[in-house]
Parts: structure tokens; C-alpha cells; sequence
């Protein structure tokens, strides 16, 4: 009996208002397009990059070694005449998979603690919650750090750690999601109809969550691309010469006084996308 | 209020304590081995000819021959009493390894924590008190903006711009107060948005709320209405904020040393990360903890002080 009117209201409502929203406002703001743009083209980096540019990421020119931009070489060129917008491009692959990564790992154990403790509630929601808590008093880098020592260097480890860091935070905002949308009267309806509590949680509690969910996964975009890179700028994820943005920054600092452009360039690319996905997430209109 | 207080410091002992229990879980049980670790490095290469022997002595010396559980209260009594082991790398033991470098990191974090204050608080007021649409919307946007640049980058370009462009402030180093201004100002620029963006909001509201009007209507200047009440009244979640990102600014210091090759707790951290110094690794991110717990025990004990209805009983 409740499967034929829950899933209706659920269902349609859900899928319905992230794309009207979106639809609305790229309308009114060419911000959003701009952000999609960004992430698209970003995108097309990671899949082709050889499309982009005609000089290899790893060997470097020397004759032409730290040349500022030019037409030629539009980022410039590194200490070792590398060109620097190639290795921005190759470099594209390794931070987004990362970033991928670190999102499915924070993604998959906040989901479960979250809908554990805000649906089942009680004693175990107290005690996840108090775990959680604790993680949230140490900073998720040095989470990400304790990680990366336990279990070794490499981008899959930095990944990894980087997902494990933002479980604390993530899992809370999700459980009061659930908690929201469990006290929704038709839960309570289906509830009060007799359903199975799973049928419950997956057919009515998660589609409603499913909207906000989005948006925080958009954010947290945005924070596992910085935690990556962070991770990477010290020196634990790609090894070199392997391309990667946040050791890109990394290999300018040598060259701070003769080279701006070695670590600028860069850096201001992780932060176009940042800022893109950071202003997506805004538009699906999601405050963490 | 004497219960208000205890409680709060059971609070503040009880994440010490748990934060403890979540590193030695990380640390000790994952399912890697912390005695190859300790011999070899990443790749476990060096281990691979370590001998027997020196493994179980190793492994004797650490109590890893023991159950975890036992490993575990052993090495929590041994931390009560003041011992925290000795870093594998160096065998210098850990309490003075951080010792050493406390005071340099304390420098740039405090006056990190000062510059986030003033210039948190400068924005928030001031993109509230303008009347210049533009600078309200620019003071209003800056912050959340700030949130997208990558800490060390912002270290980075403040070192391009002060120390080799402007020949302000020397680009390395720990000598003297000139030394410790980038460094700090690059800890301060996370905190300091993620202040003005609450602040800002906050001071917003209570803009708008009835009492304000009446103070307005009693004749109250401008700037009174907004630094003695809206200010104020905004305080609270802004200091929340404040316990709350103390530990942001360890953090912070982990990648602002490395960039500007200053020694501290952060670039000891980082060091130990590399060396894989497990026993170092574990008692700085405890720091972290500790640095938590003391901040936010004072932000606890300071609430009454702003808002005196918070210590009364509920009820």
C-alpha cells in the first residue's frame, strides 16, 4: 500500500527540483556557465590530454628552460624547459581520479554512519556520533596525515586519506539530512502503514536526501581537489616527474625569485576550479 | 556554574582521551606492520634485510609481541606518566623533540590567531557598517572566496609579492618578529574569512532585529548601534568558530613552515609523515587535540561571560 503513493511524491519531488533549479538559474547567471565551462574543460584535460597541447609532460627542452609565458608556451616553461601548461594538462588525470577516490571513500562511510545513526537513533547514534565528534576535534589534514603514515605514500594512499579525513564532517551534515527527512510526515505515513523500516530508509528517507547530498558532494569537491593538492604539495602523493597540481606548485618554489609562473600559474588553476565547483554547489543551494 | 565548568573539563579530558584512542587505532592497528615501518620506510625495502632479531626486539620494545589491547594501556599509563617514547628516527625522545619546537610555532600561531581576529572582525564590521554598495558586496564576497585558494599557494604568492618583489620581510628563516609576519598572515587568511563570513552574517541579522530599533529610537550613533549591540550580539557563534578552527591552524602550520622553511611543530610533523616516525607522528597530532580541548575550555568558560543566560540551569 505505501509503495504506490511514496514513491510518486518521493521519487518525482527529488529528481524534479535539483534540475529546475539549475535550469533557472543559469538563466539569470552567466556565473554558472562559466563554472560549468571551467569543469568542462577541465574534464576534456583529464580524458585527452594530448588534444591540448603538442609537448611532452615529462621531457623538457633545456634550451628554452624558464621562459616566461609566450605564445608558444602560454604557462611558461619550468627550471628544466618542460613545457608548464602540458603539465598542468597531463597533471589534470592523476588530482581528479584522487579526487574521485577520496569522494567514493567519504561518500560510502558517511552514508552508512549517517543513515545509521539518524535512522536507527538511540544509544548507537549517540556513540557514532561521539566518534564523530572527536574525529572533528583533529584537523582532517592531520587525519589525512596519521593515514598517509599508516599506510604508506602514493596518490591511491593520498586519496584515500584525503576521503577517510572528511568522513567526520560529511557524516554528520548527513545524518541531519536523514534526521530531516525522517520526522517528514510521509515517512511517518509509511511508518504508521506498516513498512519494513528498509523499505523505508531506501524508498523514502534517501531520495529526499538525495538533493542535498548533491550539492555537498559538489562542495566537498572542491575541499578534496585543496586537501589533494596540499597532500601532494608536501611532498606524499605522485612521485616525480609525474605531473600532479599540487606538486607542480611544489616545484616552483625554488624559483619564487626568477620564475613566478612556475608556482602562480598553477595554483591559479586549481583555484578556477575550486571556485567553479564551489559556486555549482551553491547553485543546487546546499550551506554546509 | 561550578557544574557548568566541571562538566565542560570532563568534556575536555574525555577528547583528549579519545582522540589518543583514534591515533594508536590509525597508527598501530591498521592492517599494515608498524615494526617494517619503522625499520624500512614506505616501501619496506630496508626491512626486508632487517634480522629476525632486531625485529622482535623491535617488536619486544614497542610491545607489539602482546595483544592490542595490552599494547594499548601500556603505552596510554606510559603517556600519563609523562612518557611518550622516542622517535625511531632520531631515538630523541618525543616530549622533547616537541618541546624544542613549540615556541617557534607558537609564535606564528598566535600572532596568526590576532591577525584572523582584527582583520575577521574589521570585514565583518565594516561590510556591514559601509553605505557603498560595491564595497558591501565586495567586503561581503571576499571571504567565502578566499575559502577556493589553496594555503599553501596564498604562503607562496605572500613570499613572491613581500619577500622577492617589495624586499619587505626575509623569505626564510626563524630569525626575529619580521621573520614570523608572512607566516602568520598566510595561517590567518582561512580563519580570518571564515570569521568575517559568520560575523558578517550574524551582525547582519541582529541588524534586524526589534531591539535594535529601539536602541536606534533612544537616539543611540551608528556606530554605537553597531559595535555596542549588533557587534556583541553577533559574538557567540563567531567565537564558537574560533574554538572550533584553533585546530585548523595546526594544520595550517604543518604546510606554512614548509613553505616558508621554518622549523616548528608543523615542519616536524611533516618531517616524521616522511620518515614514517610513527611515536612523533602520534603525539603531535595529540598536540593538535590538547591545543582543542585547552581553546575550547576557554571558549566554554568565556560564553557566561558574554551571554550570561548560558551557565543558568535549562529550565
Amino acid at each position: 500500500m505505501t509503495e504506490t503513493i511514496s514513491p510518486l511524491t518521493a521519487g518525482s519531488l527529488a529528481q524534479r527540483r535539483p534540475l529546475r533549479g539549475l535550469r533557472s538559474k543559469t538563466t539569470l547567471r552567466p556565473g554558472l556557465v562559466l563554472a560549468v565551462a571551467v569543469l568542462a574543460i577541465v574534464a576534456a584535460w583529464a580524458i585527452v590530454p594530448h588534444l591540448f597541447t603538442p609537448f611532452d609532460p615529462i621531457v623538457g627542452d633545456g634550451a628554452v628552460a624558464q621562459s616566461a609565458p609566450s605564445l608558444a608556451h602560454p604557462f611558461g616553461t619550468d627550471a628544466i624547459g618542460r613545457d608548464l601548461l602540458s603539465r598542468v594538462v597531463y597533471g589534470t588525470r592523476a588530482s581528479l581520479q584522487a579526487t574521485v577516490i577520496a569522494i567514493a571513500v567519504a561518500f560510502v562511510a558517511s552514508t552508512v554512519i549517517g543513515l545509521v545513526a539518524g535512522f536507527v537513533g538511540g544509544w548507537l547514534d549517540e556513540v557514532l556520533m561521539r566518534i564523530v565528534d572527536v574525529l572533528l576535534a583533529v584537523p582532517s589534514l592531520l587525519v589525512s596525515l596519521l593515514l598517509v603514515t599508516a599506510l604508506g605514500f602514493g596518490t591511491t594512499n593520498v586519496a584515500i586519506a584525503v576521503g577517510v579525513g572528511s568522513v567526520a564532517a560529511f557524516s554528520r551534515v548527513l545524518r541531519s539530512e536523514v534526521l530531516r527527512v525522517r520526522t517528514a510526515q510521509y515517512v511517518e505515513a509509511a511508518e504508521g502503514a506498516g513498512a519494513r523500516w528498509w523499505d523505508v530508509l531506501l524508498r523514502h528517507v534517501l531520495p529526499h536526501a538525495a538533493t542535498p547530498i548533491l550539492g555537498l558532494v559538489a562542495l566537498e569537491f572542491g575541499s578534496a581537489i585543496l586537501a589533494i593538492a596540499s597532500l601532494n604539495f608536501l611532498g606524499y602523493g605522485a612521485q616525480p616527474p609525474a605531473p600532479e597540481w599540487g606538486g607542480l606548485v611544489a616545484d616552483g618554489r625554488n624559483y619564487l625569485a626568477t620564475a613566478w609562473w612556475i608556482t602562480t600559474i598553477p595554483g591559479l588553476v586549481i583555484v578556477a576550479v575550486v571556485i567553479s565547483t564551489n559556486h555549482i554547489s551553491r547553485a543546487i543551494g546546499v550551506r554546509r | 556554574m561550578l557544574r557548568y565548568i566541571s562538566r565542560r573539563v570532563v568534556y575536555a579530558v574525555f577528547v583528549v582521551w579519545a582522540a589518543y584512542t583514534v591515533t594508536f587505532l590509525l597508527l598501530y592497528q591498521l592492517p599494515s606492520d608498524p615494526v617494517s615501518i619503522m625499520l624500512g620506510g614506505a616501501g619496506g625495502e630496508v626491512a626486508a634485510n632487517a634480522s629476525a632479531a632486531q625485529k622482535a626486539h623491535l617488536a619486544h620494545e614497542y610491545g607489539f609481541d602482546k595483544p592490542a589491547v595490552v599494547q594499548y594501556f601500556v603505552l596510554l599509563v606510559r603517556a600519563f606518566h609523562g612518557d611518550f617514547g622516542q622517535s625511531v628516527q632520531s631515538h630523541v625522545p618525543v616530549a622533547q623533540l616537541i618541546a624544542e619546537a613549540l615556541p617557534s610555532t607558537l609564535a606564528i600561531s598566535s600572532l596568526g590567531l590576532l591577525f584572523a581576529l582584527v582583520i575577521g572582525v574589521a570585514i565583518a564590521v565594516g561590510a556591514n557598517f559601509t553605505r557603498n554598495a560595491f564595497l558591501r558586496g565586495l567586503l561581503f564576497s571576499l571571504p567565502p572566496l578566499t575559502a577556493s585558494f589553496p594555503t599553501f599557494w596564498v604562503g607562496l604568492v605572500l613570499l613572491q609579492v613581500f619577500s622577492f618583489r617589495l624586499g619587505w620581510f626575509p623569505a626564510v628563516g626563524n630569525g626575529g618578529f619580521a621573520s614570523v609576519v608572512l607566516p602568520a598572515l598566510a595561517l590567518a587568511i582561512p580563519g580570518a574569512a571564515a570569521y568575517a563570513q559568520v560575523l558578517g552574517r550574524g551582525i547582519e541579522k541582529t541588524l534586524r532585529e526589534p531591539f535594535i530599533d529601539v536602541v536606534r529610537a533612544k537616539g543611540a550613533q551608528r556606530a554605537r548601534v553597531h559595535l555596542g549591540h549588533a557587534l556583541r550580539n553577533a559574538t557567540i557563534p563567531a567565537l564558537t568558530l574560533v574554538g572550533l578552527t584553533v585546530g585548523g591552524i595546526f594544520a595550517g602550520a604543518v604546510v606554512t613552515e614548509t613553505v616558508f622553511s621554518r622549523q616548528g611543530l608543523g615542519r616536524l610533523l611533516q618531517a616524521s609523515v616522511n620518515t614514517q616516525d610513527i611515536p612523533v607522528v602520534q603525539m603531535l597530532v595529540l598536540v593538535s587535540a590538547v591545543a582543542f580541548a585547552i581553546v575550547n575550555l576557554v571558549v566554554d568558560l568565556v560564553y557566561p561571560l558574554v551571554d550570561p543566560r548560558i551557565a543558568r540551569p535549562a529550565h
